[in-house]
């Protein structure tokens, strides 16, 4: 099995311009724009044979760079009498991460506040759940879901049975039976809703009428731990 | 007057939303508002000495009870779910949208460097933007803003509460 592992260690090719010259403790104004692009190229190098998903945001700046870096190279041009001073290639590049970093750290700035549900409370409104110390919620997202399904259904006797097609049941008639048991037990296991269900038809649309409702935020689907049980639960609306 | 602070008491208690001065004027039918902001400022400080789990918190253009941020270790345990941890992907964008408004997507991506749509989406789900309108150039494209939410959660009465850029530019120097 191969594992495609995803490091968020640059926010985009800004961040890790500004890495660069931050490690090299090289003035902003005056980067040393030979030395940062091979840096620039050898990381990008690292990242990819880490199989990094390489934006093409990086190559684009790459360019830049190597733009910027050839009209370095050239000698300057013969300057004429009264002509304007050649403005230097440089410039636009280093108001780009000024303005990035500026935001970088208003970021940062924002991150360190008191932030409601992370530090202050209010009045409870997110649902009380019992848990062991030590456990956690996690909220669960739709890949565990499918992951949790697939379980399930490979779980189910492979037993040919020949269907005979007696009663018709929609979509819209299984939200409104889950939205029932939900209102009654307020929270249930996702494995309980597809307890007596040995119809494949009526297995996914189990599926479905969870995936539905965790779009309009009708439920929410938690867990405790990686690969736990999932529950799920009546959002209540703000 | 003890009447009146009993009923901004109660108001403010029952709200779900950051209770505003001219909602509770409102309510009380009361053409003094002064009377209301001095009573606010009384309950305020009055949560305040008193020193205990939760206090009256000025925020998102009204009044709000909140938990001390020391007690935070405990709610959560009793809440039982992770915050909602913001990346910082979503931080450096809704940064830009707070500072920018009304800004568009294209130059959120400017400044970042970086496709933000992921992160946008995200932040309206969240409902800490909002789309505002359509911005009058050829593509008309969409205009973001910060929402009163936005206000809520991160603990700010106002906009104007929020450092300027300048001071970020000057710690940068």
């Amino acid at each position: 099995m191969t594992y495609a592992i995803k490091l968020d260690i640059f926010e985009g090719p800004l961040d890790l311009l500004l890495y660069l010259i931050k490690k090299n403790e090289v003035d902003i104004y005056n980067i040393p724009i030979a030395v940062i692009t091979e840096q620039y190229l050898n990381h990008m190098e690292l990242m990819r044979s880490m199989n990094l998903d390489l934006a093409g945001e990086y190559l684009v700046l790459a360019a830049t760079l190597l733009n910027i870096k050839s009209k370095m190279l050239l000698p300057p041009e013969e300057k004429e009498e009264g002509e304007e001073e050649q403005p230097d290639p440089r410039a636009e590049l280093v108001r780009q991460l000024l303005e990035y970093q500026t935001f970088k750290e208003a970021a940062f700035n924002l991150g360190q506040r008191t932030l409601l549900e992370r530090d202050v409370f209010k009045r409870g409104i997110v649902p009380e759940v019992k848990t062991e110390p030590g456990e956690e919620l996690i909220e669960v997202d739709l890949f565990q879901l499918v992951e949790a399904f697939r379980e399930i259904v490979s779980g189910l006797k492979g037993e040919d049975l020949l269907e005979i097609d007696t009663e018709k049941m929609s979509l819209s008639d299984r939200i409104h039976e889950i939205m029932e048991r939900l209102s009654v037990e307020k929270s249930m296991h996702f494995r309980d809703l597809l307890a007596d269900v040995h119809d494949r038809r009526m297995i996914i649309y189990t599926l479905l009428a969870i995936l539905e409702l965790m779009k309009m935020r009708i439920v929410k689907a938690y867990q405790t731990h990686a690969f736990g049980p999932i529950r799920i639960f009546l959002a209540v609306e703000e | 007057m003890e009447d009146l602070r009993s009923i901004v008491e109660a108001l403010i208690f029952a709200s779900e939303a950051p209770l505003s001065v001219d909602k509770i004027v409102d309510i009380i039918g009361m053409a003094d508002r002064e009377a209301v902001v001095d009573i606010l400022r009384a309950l305020e400080e009055e949560y305040a000495n008193r020193n205990g789990g939760f206090h009256l918190s000025e925020v998102a253009g009204g009044y709000q009870f909140r938990t001390r941020a020391d007690m935070a270790s405990w709610l959560r345990k009793l809440k039982g779910i992770k915050p909602p941890g913001l990346s910082q992907a979503a931080l450096e964008t809704l940064a830009v949208v707070a500072y920018r408004q009304p800004v568009t997507r294209q130059e959120i991506e400017k400044v970042r460097g970086v496709d933000v749509s992921g992160a946008l989406r995200g932040l309206l789900e969240k409902k800490l933007v909002r789309m505002l309108g359509r911005k009058n150039v050829p593509g008309k494209p969409i205009i973001y803003g910060t929402t009163k939410r936005f206000l809520e959660v991160f603990n700010l009465k106002d906009l104007a509460e929020l450092p300027t850029l300048r001071e970020f530019q000057e710690l940068q120097e």
